[in-house]
């Protein structure tokens, strides 16, 4: 691959993903209104699309304001985690055999710890912000995501089992000879979807930010557009959780011949946000503690099943 | 050429932010300095090809045992006071051993470099040879480590049952009463 195309890729996944965050502002409420059975934003523009960029305008034209009682340092750093962690997150992800920013033989783990290190941003915010509603709304995700990042990794090892790689141009390709994992791991992309939802704190697991118990959560002091860096991570989040969903587990870019690859990822990748908005509007938020006993007396079992069953079947059949 | 840049760069970046983790009286500042330290070391494991130990420096270390850290300082939540206190304990005269273990450390390191071979010139370690290691000639060390864990779990499980069933006695007795 030649330099030129290297860089246009990597202008075009920031572009792209910046671009496809903001639009996910309107595409969501547009859903979660048709899903609940009303409008939704159709007033600007044609179906309301207008609104995206309203809402960009709005943010950054907001008072930006630091809390004299915060801890100033720590306050503006936070946000910019979380959206620098996700966006290194995207240079693993293999849009098709060819189209790839970079394939590492550790690609997977990458991805993994560019989702461990999102967690500061939410936690340090709510440390900073020296506010008591912040500060549980940061323990909160502290413990959630600490919890739910084991069998986010452990739910990943059926996978790398069966391609016998943490490359995920090898796991795709893997998937052209044995089929697609979401079928023999089926168990593993469970602990996976959900473990990807409480990863990136969106409905319902979004308890560190309960906006009927904690006020906002951690982002409660945020205005204007450290608050937007706190939304733009969360959506550039859903955006990563679903593209890796999509390559690990459905096949990344394979599909039928008479579309390009590259229509088969972002198609896959399109379906699988729409399943997550649609889960925000079908499912209530769980108490926290049925969160963390869901996720250690029911997740963790079942991963370690998957994967002692996974190992057996490899070794023996 | 470009690696050694690298290397010197982030050996650079690791050095001054551990220097700062410890020189720093808010706790929150000085994870933050630690955890810079440890994704800089992850860059040096990087670039002398060791990309597996790497991503785990940033996995476990800075992703996972650092957010134990700072969740435990969000529990205690000391606000100013800590700092007040942290600026008490740590005057300037504790700093006099220190410095000088470090200096005959750092003359060591001197005598070493001048003397060594260049260290950059090593192999790329993949994760599969990693795996190898650990379950071939080093499986011993695995299961030792499992059982310490297996050890620090139950220990746990233990004092959190012991807590619970405290709390529940008194309430299963006001149930009999009435």
């Amino acid at each position: 691959m030649s330099d030129l195309v290297l860089y246009l890729l990597v202008f075009g996944t920031l572009g792209g993903a910046f671009a496809g965050a903001a639009i996910l502002v309107w595409f969501e409420r547009r859903l979660l209104g048709i899903w609940q059975d009303r409008l939704g934003p159709n007033r600007v523009g044609p179906l309301g699309i207008g609104l995206a960029l309203a809402d960009i305008i709005k943010l950054f034209a907001k008072e930006d304001w630091v809390p004299p009682f915060a801890d100033r340092f720590v306050f503006i750093f936070a946000p910019t985690a979380i959206v620098m962690a996700m966006l290194l997150g995207f240079t693993v992800v293999p849009y098709t055999s060819e189209l790839h920013i970079a394939d590492l033989n550790i690609a997977l783990l990458f991805f993994l710890g560019m989702t461990s290190l999102a967690v500061y941003s939410v936690l340090l915010g709510g440390l900073a912000s020296n506010n008591k509603y912040a500060l549980l709304g940061g323990l909160r995700s502290a413990a959630q995501m600490v919890s739910y990042e084991v069998f986010m990794g452990l739910s990943l090892m059926g996978v790398v089992m069966l391609s016998g790689s943490f490359s995920l141009v090898d796991i795709v390709n893997a998937q052209a000879e044995r089929g697609w994992f979401v079928i023999s791991q089926f168990f593993g992309f469970v602990v996976f979807l959900i473990a990807g939802i409480a990863e990136s704190h969106r409905l319902p697991f979004d308890l560190p930010e309960a906006e009927h118990e904690l006020v906002a959560g951690f982002h409660t002091e945020y205005s204007g557009m450290k608050f937007g860096m706190f939304m733009l991570g969360e959506y550039l989040g859903l955006i990563l959780i679903s593209s890796m969903i999509t390559t690990l587990f459905f096949g990344g870019w394979l599909g039928p011949g008479f579309l390009p690859p590259i229509f088969w990822f972002f198609f896959k990748t399109f379906i699988l946000i729409c399943f997550f908005i649609l889960l925000r509007a079908g499912i209530p938020r769980p108490r926290y503690d049925q969160l963390m006993s869901f996720g250690w007396k029911v997740m963790l079992p079942l991963t370690l099943i998957n994967l002692l069953v996974t190992g057996a079947v490899e070794l023996w059949l | 050429m470009l690696e050694i840049g690298l290397f010197y760069v982030a050996a650079t970046i690791s050095l001054i932010s551990t220097v700062l983790a410890v020189t720093r009286y808010n706790a929150a500042h000085a994870l933050i300095y630690l955890i810079i330290s440890l994704l800089a070391s992850a860059i040096i494991f990087y670039v002398v090809g060791a990309p597996f130990a790497a991503v785990l420096e940033v996995l476990i270390y800075a992703g996972a045992i650092m957010v134990l850290f700072v969740f435990v300082i969000m529990m205690l939540n000391l606000g100013s006071a800590g700092d007040d206190l942290e600026h008490h304990w740590l005057q300037p005269s504790m700093w006099i051993v220190p410095s000088l273990f470090c200096f005959v450390l750092l003359i060591e390191i001197i005598i070493v470099l001048s003397t060594g071979d260049n260290m950059l010139a090593g192999t790329v370690v993949t994760p599969k040879q990693v795996g190898i290691k650990l379950f071939g000639p080093y499986v011993i060390a695995v299961e030792i480590a499992s059982m310490l864990l297996l050890a620090g779990l139950i220990g746990a499980y233990h004092l959190g049952r012991r807590y619970l069933s405290d709390v529940r006695e008194p309430s299963a007795e006001n149930e009999t009463n009435d």
